[in-house]
């Protein structure tokens, strides 16, 4: 953490190798969801993309949160393929466009966050309630814009926005999948989590382990 | 699994070592896992660009030739290329006159294309057209998903479309030859058994030996129901009843009628559904100007076979008949 209060390149590649890390200990968690209901390549793809995001990193330290972001959505592109390199690609391609400057204050990641929302729904063209990554990150960047209005620190606004993204997540269950492979199945979608909004909540979960701190 | 493969992970790299060593009027570049064809790129000609996951051959990598694509990306088996390999195939089709992109409706496909079009556009001048195919009749609720999958008239489109470019005509009027096709198009699939994909090792679905699926997806997306095997007779109406459901085929100039084996069935059983088919349509009142038969458009091993009709008028038919020189099609040359 930077002395402004903010999240500095460090804290923003910290975040990602957490990332990294829990996708790898639920890659098989993530394939099993993807097995049901898609085609069972969401596990490996996103551990190979962030395995490579993180070689990246090492290989070339980005200088500021800006840069970092953008080689970590670049090597999303680049490496996973499928639905979801497009979309974890923009996620971080939209945050990257947000985040200038030094460091991120509460304001500027919630921000960023929010962009890499808008460029997920834009890219894949889904709403809320369509069975997709949009469930976790949406009611994420509504909790944690309402906890930060409300004058709460960082680290709680961060858990509150992470606990959104788990009941995002676990409200998928019911849902009918309207975008994806998935939404062939039609009603046979419905009763599977979606593992898109699983790994979503776990980049949520990986934010609050980086980057809440000690500070609530 | 009984496979003619080394390590599953080399499969497409490998594979595309043989393109290069069977084909010597074609360019292989084995880094970006793109086809060319050996002359490109062709000045003042559009540049056809398509692409897609592994494991329909001889989509998309056989087409490339004169006459129909300048190049094709291939992505993992069944996974979409990533936006790097379509901007290199971008890059080396750019003869000046602008780039189609072929995209068949799959979400990966589609937002890839889309990423590689923007990155092509913040970096150079080149402009770039995507025409999306969706034209598998067997998705019905097509509000409610990911939308019509692009299935057997992605084909015909290449070749149409690559015939127009090869003519010279510009981006816009290529865009639209190829716009035409895939709204005059529709098709319904139909799988007698699964397929394997080598990296997992097992069918991707379970199809008990008495049953089909019928409206299946070239990955094995769940049909439209899972219905008794039945003679080919029956099984060709239900082929050819949702199509013709779909759009209206009578009249004009007729149709060009496709059955496309989707990689296990053997030709002789592809000809009899040709021959069934053909006699429906003909009971319906749609003329047959122009047929392909033939495995163009697979899914591994999977057994079965699609249908695809395309509504054609003279510029279609002249274009259709224009010369090709590819692997997987070559006539008038």
């Amino acid at each position: 953490m930077s002395v402004g209060g903010g999240q500095d390149t460090a804290a923003l590649a910290e975040w990602v190798r957490e990332f990294a890390r829990v996708v790898a200990e639920q890659r098989d968690h993530l394939t099993e969801l993807d097995a049901a209901i898609g085609d069972a390549d969401h596990g490996a793809n996103m551990h190979r993309g962030l395995s490579a995001a993180v070689a990246a990193m090492d290989a070339a330290p980005p200088d500021g949160p800006g840069a970092l972001l953008k080689q970590v959505g670049m090597t999303m592109v680049s490496k996973v393929g499928g639905a979801s390199g497009p979309l974890y690609g923009t996620l971080f391609l939209r945050m990257a466009g947000s985040a200038t400057g030094a460091d991120l204050d509460p304001a500027g990641f919630a921000a960023a966050l929010r962009a890499g929302l808008d460029g997920v729904v834009s890219r894949g063209k889904a709403e809320r309630g369509d069975k997709t990554m949009v469930d976790a990150l949406g009611p994420a960047c509504d909790a944690l814009d309402a906890a930060l209005a409300a004058g709460t620190a960082f680290g709680p606004a961060l858990r509150a926005a992470a606990d959104a993204g788990r009941a995002g997540r676990d409200a998928t269950v019911p849902l009918v999948a309207r975008k994806g492979r998935a939404s062939y199945l039609g009603e046979r979608s419905a009763g599977h989590q979606d593992p898109g909004a699983t790994s979503s909540a776990l980049l949520l979960d990986a934010a609050v382990t980086a980057l809440a701190g000690t500070e609530g | 699994m009984k496979k003619l493969i080394n390590d599953p992970a080399d499969l497409v790299s490998e594979a595309l070592r043989g393109v290069a060593a069977a084909h010597p009027d074609l360019r292989v570049d084995h880094e970006n896992k793109v086809v060319f064809r050996g002359d490109a790129p062709v000045s003042g000609k559009v540049g056809m660009v398509s692409g897609g996951g592994a494991g329909h051959e001889p989509l998309h990598g056989g087409f490339v030739g004169p006459g129909m694509l300048d190049a094709a990306c291939a992505g993992e088996v069944f996974t979409s290329p990533v936006p790097d390999q379509m901007v290199a195939a971008t890059r080396g089709v750019d003869g000046g006159a602008g780039v189609l992109h072929v995209v068949k409706n799959y979400t990966g496909d589609v937002m890839n294309f889309e990423m590689a079009a923007e990155m092509v556009a913040a970096e150079s001048g080149t402009e770039v057209v995507a025409v999306v195919t969706d034209d598998d009749v067997a998705v019905q609720d097509s509000l409610y998903t990911a939308g019509r999958r692009g299935v057997g008239v992605t084909v015909l489109l290449e070749k149409i479309a690559g015939a127009a470019a090869e003519q010279g005509r510009p981006l816009a009027e290529v865009a639209d030859v190829a716009k035409k096709v895939n709204g005059q198009g529709r098709s319904m699939g139909v799988a007698l058994t699964s397929c394997t994909v080598p990296a997992a090792g097992k069918p991707t679905f379970d199809l008990p030996e008495g049953e089909m699926e019928l409206g299946v997806g070239i990955h094995g997306e769940p049909g439209r129901r899972r219905v008794p095997v039945a003679p080919a007779r029956e099984i060709a109406q239900m082929l050819v009843e949702p199509v013709l459901a779909d759009l209206d085929f009578t009249g004009g100039d007729g149709v060009l009628a496709f059955v496309n084996g989707l990689g296990a069935t053997p030709l002789i059983e592809l000809y009899l559904m040709y021959a069934e088919i053909a006699a429906l349509l003909d009971k319906a009142g749609v003329r047959v100007a122009r047929s392909l038969v033939g495995p163009y458009m697979t899914s591994l091993d999977m057994a079965g076979c699609s249908l695809t009709l395309l509504k054609v008028d003279d510029d279609l038919l002249r274009l259709w008949d224009a010369p090709v020189r590819t692997p997987g099609l070559r006539w008038g040359v």
